[in-house]
Formats: C-alpha cells, structure tokens, sequence
C-alpha cells in the first residue's frame, strides 16, 4: 500500500503577479509516493529548483508567483495555504536540504543549536529532550562524537559533515517528504557517495517520499526509483528509473543521456615521440602561516609533485577538492610561485626566473578557468578580451582584433560576436571565449582547470569535442585539471591521480582508469556515480561487455 | 581570546607612540622659537626664558623627549599657558559632560536606527522602506544646530518641559542630569540614526539572501527569528564597525552641539584652546583623542571576535 505525499498538479510558475508574465514552469504534473525517490533531472534553467521551492513556499516574494495549478501534500493543498500554515508545515511534513552545505547553514551559531531551532518551533519538548533527541539524529545520520560537534560552529566542519547536519535538521521531526536540491554537488564523490547511501537508509528507516532535484545523471542512477526529466519548465518524460535509462521515448532525455562522458576510456591513441613540451619536476608549494606571535603553520598544498606533457597530448590531474591539484596548475602557470622543485616550459626552466624575466615565455602557456560567469571581464567586449593578449606581446591592434574574428570562428562562435560583452553569451559560449582569448598567443601549453565542471553535460560534451579538435588541428598540449573521472577518462591520455598534494598514481588514462593499482584510485573509481550504467548506450556496463565480448 | 586581547593592547602601544612622538614635534618643529610662539607677540624677554626652562626647550631634543614622555607616564600633562591650571585636571573637568553626551546619543541611535534598519530591509521595496530612507536623508541633511535649535523652541522654549541649557552631573541626581542632556542627545543623534539605520538596511539586505536565511526559513520558524537570529547577527560586523566610528567621531566632535546647548565639554575646550594658541592642552587634546580612537578600534575588533566565531587573529 503506497500513499502519494506530494501531488503536483498542472503547477504554473510566472513572473511577476501580472498574468501574461513568462511562464518558468508551465504546467507540469508529478507525483512521489511513500518511501519513493523520484529524481527531477534537468539542465540549468528547467525550472526544477523553482518547482522544489514553490512546494516549500519559500519562491522569492513578488518576482516569482504560481498562477494556476496545485501542489497537495498528504492531500492538503499548499498554494492556497496561509504562511502560518506553511510554516507549521515545514520541517514537520516537508523538510529541504540544499545545494551548498557550505553557505545553508548560519556561520554564526553553532550547529546544534541551529537543529535546536526545528524543535523549538515545533514542538513542546524541555531543552533536555530535545539535546538528547538531536544528539540521537546527529548518531543516525553517523556524525563522529555527537557531543563535541553539537557544540561547533559550521566551519569547523567539513562539507560532508555540514551536509550531514542539514539532513540531521531536516529529518529531525519525521516529515513526509525530503525534497533534496542538488545534495550532493558541491561534494566530492567518496563523500557524495556517504550522502547518498545515508539518504536511502534514513529513507527506509522512516518511510520518507525524496524529491530528488539533480543534473547527474550517474547520482540519478544511484539513487532514483523514478525519474521526471524536465527542460525549460516543460515536463519532458516521466517514468520508472530502469525505464527511462534504457528505452527514453523523448528525443531530449536521448541526447541528455547520449552526453553524458563514459568511464570508459576512450580508446588510447599510440604513444608519442614528439617532443616534450612541460616538465614538472618535484614541485612543491607550501603555505605558511604566519602568527604574531608563535609559531605558524605549514601547510603543504603541493608536495614534490613530477609530471611530463608532450606535444598534441592530453594530461589529466584528477582528484578531489584539497588535493592540490589547482595548486599545481597554478605553479605551473607562475600564477602563484612554487616554493620549490622545477617548471619546463618548453625546455626553458621557469620555476625561479623574475617575473620580468618570465613575461616572454607566459605566452607559451595559457590557462582556462573553470566559471565562464566571471573569468572574462563583463565591461570589455570579447573581442578586446581575446586581443588583450597578443597587444602585449606587440601585435597591432588591427591585426589582434582580425585574429580574434578567426579564433572565434574556430571555437565555434560568430566572428561578429568580437563586438558583443559576455553576458550577452551562454555559459558555454563564455568557455568557448575563454579558449579563444587562451589560443590567442598560440601557446604550446593549454591548462584547463576544471574549465567543464560547471557546464551543462550537452555544452560540456560540446566543449570537450572543441578542445580535441583544437588540439588535433593545433598540436596543442592540454593540461587537464578535474575532478571528473567521466570527463577525464573521455579527454586524456594520461592521467596524475592526486590526493593531500601528492602523486598516488599516474600512468596511460586506459590504464589507471581501468585497472587502478592504488587504493586511493580505486576508491575513487567506485564512488563515481552510476559507475555501472553505460549511458550513452542505453543499458548497464555489464551488458555491454557481455555484448562486445 | 586572553592572549588575543593581550596582543591587542600590545599592538595599540607602537601606535600611541608614534601619536607621542607627533605631538611632542608638533611644538618643536614649528617654525621659529616655540617660546616665542607660546608666549604670544608681545613677550618680554624673561617671559620667554621662563618659559624655555619650564618646558626644558635649552636641552637637546631626545633629552626633551624622554622627559617629556615620563612626565606624561605619570599623568603629567603640563600646564596651561592661559589659565595655568594643570592640563590633566582640565580635562577631567571637561571629559564627563563629552563622554555622557555621546554614550547617550550612541544608545539612542542604536535603539532607533538598528530596527529601523531591519523593518526596512525586511520590507524591502514597500512604502515602510521607502519612508525609513527618506527619513534618513533627512537626518543626513539637516545640520545639527538646526535640530539642535528647533529643539529648544518646542521643548525648553514653548513647552516648558526641559531647561535650556546647561549640563550637570550624573553624581548630583539622575533627574537634572537627564532633563538636560535630553535635547542634546536628541539633537546630536539625527545624523547616527540615519547613519546606522542605512547601514543597517544594507548590510541586512546582503545577508537575507544568503543560502542559511532561506534553510532558516525552510525550518518553520517565525520571521521575527529568522530577521533576529540568523539575519542581524551575520549583518552586526558592518553595523558595529559603523556605531564604533561614531562614537569615536561623536567623541571629538561635540563642538557645535555644546555650544548650542553650552555644555562644558571638551570640544569646546579644544576650540578654546585653538583659539588662544594654548599648546599643552592642544597636545593633551590630540592624544586624548587618539586614544579613544585606539580603544573604539580595540572595542570593534573584539566585538568581531565575539560575533562571528569564523574571526582569529
């Protein structure tokens, strides 16, 4: 016997109270019953966190209104309800936790006060039983020595550790239903997969309905019974997980499947003889902290760190957040100077030269950023922003700017767009931008650091494809930072696994990816999401191998 | 927090020292024969020894110094070269009225201008909004005489209520005390009121939309907590730094309000004394008001500490 607990009925979300206004949700339909977890699965810009926080009646005042439609929670209609209502409502019949466990909670009061709160408002218990009871959520949510982090602030803990505690505050009184929007985001997958894995049992501990909003696929895999795919406010398809995953109806949810990059490696290309373009060599950066009075602290971001990039190849540096892995990058690039431990660039070391002295060899090596929003400057034109470059190294401004009308056309982008400022562009027109302004001195050395983590799986398979048809035209070297392992084992040929500032493993991306020999690259490959689907071919890795074999 | 606080103080010393050092030129470096400066145009020429040797202007400069800043060490201000009344005890004369007056006017600001500030970043947009600014323009706008003034005529004047003028001490009975400080405080607090309460607004309109005010809100609780508890105390770092930089200010520039109700405070002591060339008690005014500055400074940065448990030094 299943009881549905959310009823989304042909809810209309505009903006504005005016009718007439843009629709950002136009007429979708969902239901999650008892104990179900129906994942909401769109690009940004869907509507689906809207749709989440309608339910939770928390929608901006004024600027976003539900015009038509109904939302009914255990049969009681919410848009209708008085904010009195409402507010009896939250935390006890429907709970939300959020996308960054860094910023939802209030850095100013401890944590377990903040979980106190929900308690308070709700219920008549003496503060002894609600410290015991919170301290009984902090133990079924696994936080280690309740006590000590009952009493601490938030940025004593880590993001897995907050995330934890929004669950804890959310799940405290038993509601109905969880609406979880992008839990797990902001998390490393080691840590994503704890969260996941908890959400699941306190789901069937409690009986609890999970509105699920994610844009990954693979977390959609690990987690959903059903799935409601949802693009431009529209309800695209809807169905049960294995379902959707392998005969989607809907052309949209085929490609959005389609694009998402396999942990498969691509096949390995021969070995190059070409020559060595960057050489790092034992560097090592480390951060002192310097005290008044006392000693200061040392930490170590990049500990004697050896990697080789040749001509036309692709290196990945993987790991998770703390890693080290952006330090390297920005050593190598002299954005920050190592503190020890060599950079060849080109046979020229750069390491220790003068900035000065540095300047005519900046040139060989560019880097893109990871936020196409806010790596161009937003009050110059694309154009001057791709021209920038090369005038610093003496090249006329006519002949910059003709330069930058071809570059844009090689990233795929209008040459008119040179005229335009970036917000007048997507985010992943922006990282098209950001690689031309990079191409622009025809360095021998590209770094992306994370320049696809925070696009779109369609843009960033679309981005992924520019970068190798760049460097196959080109022989451009990539240097490739992320925390992907999808995204690295579709763009590398080699790849660093980094962990605490340290090499683990590094080797052919074929091989690390598919036969790790450290158990630090194992347990990264196991706690990447849906590891055992095969998206983009509509069945589960296993079948495929049967099917190839 | 002990040994930061203890820091703290240290770090205030090299700053006071500089400030010593300043004052004690500021005489010395004057063109021209500061003896000659001090005692005015028409000096005999005894007067001038006098006055070299009483403030040992024949020794050599670092010999001076030291002097200088032992005498100071033991509460030794100089004396006046007007009244010939010990500095240090003019002051004293003169701190309580500057002291009560802008203690009070800081209080009051603060009670107003802080939910003033947050009625109207909680109603961002709406008419409350809109009339909370206008009026702080206004205060912004009006110069203090003018209120100061205008005061009188209804309450002291029209009304009857207060006295006109005057000051007297809180230790001679709280009733005079108030009756009279009330205009003054009024007065004064205009432009804080409008000051802090716009700062308020800002500050609380950047925290309200932070992600922790919207999981507040997502826990059920009442808008007063949500405003209160989550909002106010992560926009306070702004606002104190604000309300501690007015006091600082007030402090030093009671000027215009004590002449208007004639309060014997030391703005106007200060003025005298500018007016009349009457050096030491210049020099005693700089490092008086130096020091409130590095104590405010002191206060605002443990404030910080106390408010937001993310600030180590």
């Amino acid at each position: 016997m299943t009881n549905t607990v959310l009823d989304i009925n042909n809810l209309v979300v505009s903006v504005g109270k005016k009718p007439g206004g843009p629709k950002i949700i136009d007429g979708i339909s969902i239901q999650v019953r008892e104990r179900e977890t129906l994942c909401l699965v769109g690009e940004s810009g869907s509507g689906k966190s809207v749709t989440s926080l309608t339910t939770m009646g928390l929608l901006p005042k004024g600027t976003l209104v539900p015009t038509s439609g109904s939302i009914k929670l255990v049969g009681e209609e919410l848009l209708t309800a008085t904010d009195r209502r409402l507010r009896q409502l939250r935390a006890t019949q429907m709970a939300m936790i959020f996308q960054e466990p860094m910023t939802a909670l209030n850095p100013v009061v401890p944590v377990g006060r903040q979980i106190d709160e929900v308690l308070r408002a709700h219920t008549k218990l003496d503060a002894r039983a609600r410290r015991k009871r919170i301290l009984d959520m902090m133990e079924q949510v696994h936080l280690p020595q309740v006590e000590r982090i009952f009493a601490s602030y938030p940025h004593r803990l880590s993001g897995g550790q907050r995330q934890r505690i929004m669950i804890a505050m959310a799940l405290v009184l038993e509601p109905k239903l969880l609406i979880a929007d992008e839990p797990t985001t902001a998390l490393d997958v080691t840590t994503q997969k704890q969260i996941l894995s908890l959400i699941r049992e306190l789901q069937r501990d409690h009986g609890t309905a999970v509105l699920f909003i994610t844009h990954d696929m693979g977390v959609v895999a690990e987690i959903a019974d059903r799935v409601a795919v949802m693009r431009q406010g529209r309800l695209v398809e809807t169905g049960p997980l294995e379902t959707v995953l392998r005969n989607p109806t809907m052309e949209y949810t085929r490609n959005l499947l389609a694009s998402v990059p396999s942990l498969v490696p691509r096949q390995p290309r021969e070995e190059s003889r070409e020559p060595v373009v960057l050489e790092a060599n034992e560097l090592s950066k480390v951060y002192k902290e310097r005290a008044f009075f006392g000693k200061g602290r040392e930490v170590v971001a990049a500990d004697k760190v050896t990697l080789t990039l040749r001509k036309g190849r692709t290196l990945g540096i993987v790991g998770e957040s703390g890693s080290g892995k952006s330090t390297v990058a920005r050593c190598i690039v002299r954005l920050i100077d190592p503190t020890s431990g060599g950079v060849r660039l080109a046979g020229r070391e750069i390491a220790d030269i003068s900035r000065r002295l540095l300047q005519p060899h900046r040139q060989k090596i560019q880097i893109v950023f990871q936020d196409p929003y806010r790596s161009l400057n937003p009050r110059v034109t694309v154009g001057e922003s791709i021209a920038e470059g090369p005038i610093n190294y003496g090249v006329a401004h006519a002949e910059a700017m003709k330069r930058a009308r071809e570059l844009l056309e090689l990233v795929g982008l209008p040459a008119d767009a040179v005229s335009r400022y970036p917000h007048q562009f997507s985010g992943g027109q922006r990282q098209r931008i950001a690689i031309a302004r990079a191409l622009a001195l025809d360095p021998d050395v590209l770094v992306a650091d994370e320049a696809v983590s925070a696009l779109d799986v369609s843009v960033q398979a679309q981005v992924l494809e520019l970068l190798d048809e760049i460097q196959k035209r080109l022989g451009i070297a990539i240097l490739f930072i992320t925390h992907d392992l999808r995204v690295a084992a579709q763009i590398c040929d080699e790849v660093v696994v980094m962990q605490h500032g340290r090499v683990v493993e590094q080797g052919p991306a074929a091989e690390v990816l598919t036969h790790p020999k450290e158990a630090y690259t194992k347990a990264l490959l196991d706690a990447a999401p849906g590891r055992n689907w095969d998206f983009a071919n509509f069945r589960p890795v296993a079948e495929g191998v049967g099917a190839t074999a | 927090m002990l040994g930061y606080l203890i820091r703290r103080v240290l770090a205030a010393v090299p700053v006071m020292g500089v400030v010593a050092l300043f004052v004690f030129l500021l005489l010395r470096l004057t063109p021209g024969d500061p003896a000659a400066i001090l005692a005015g145009d028409n000096a005999t020429p005894e007067r001038l020894e006098r006055i070299r040797t009483s403030l040992g202007l024949n020794e050599p400069l670092i010999v001076q110094f030291i002097t200088w800043v032992n005498k100071l060490l033991h509460g030794d201000l100089g004396t006046s070269l007007i009244s010939n009344l010990p500095v240090m005890k003019m002051i004293g004369q003169r701190v309580e009225p500057s002291i009560s007056i802008a203690l009070s006017t800081i209080i009051l600001a603060v009670i107003v201008a802080v939910p003033l500030g947050v009625i109207a970043a909680w109603k961002h947009g709406t008419w409350i909004d809109r009339f909370v600014m206008g009026l702080s323009v206004l205060g912004f706008s009006v110069p203090v005489f003018v209120v100061g003034y205008v005061l009188i005529q209804i309450f002291a004047i029209d009304l009857r209520w207060v006295p006109v003028q005057g000051f007297r001490s809180i230790f001679n009975g709280f009733g005079p005390f108030f009756e009279r400080i009330i205009l003054p405080t009024c007065a004064l607090s205009f432009i804080y009121i409008a000051l802090i309460a716009r700062m308020t607004r800002a500050a609380m309109l950047d925290v309200l939309g932070e992600d922790y005010v919207r999981t507040a809100r997502a826990k059920g609780i009442n808008e007063i907590a949500v405003m209160m508890r989550h909002a106010l105390r992560n926009a306070a770092v702004p606002v104190i730094t604000v309300i501690g930089t007015g006091f600082a200010l007030l402090i030093s520039g009671v000027v215009v309000t004590e002449s208007v109700f004639n309060i014997p405070g030391i703005g106007r002591l200060t003025v005298d004394a500018v007016l009349a060339r009457d050096y030491p008690v210049i020099q005693a005014m700089i490092l008086l008001t130096s020091l409130i500055y590095v104590v405010v400074n002191l206060l605002i940065d443990v404030a910080y500490t106390l408010l937001d448990p993310r600030i180590r030094y």
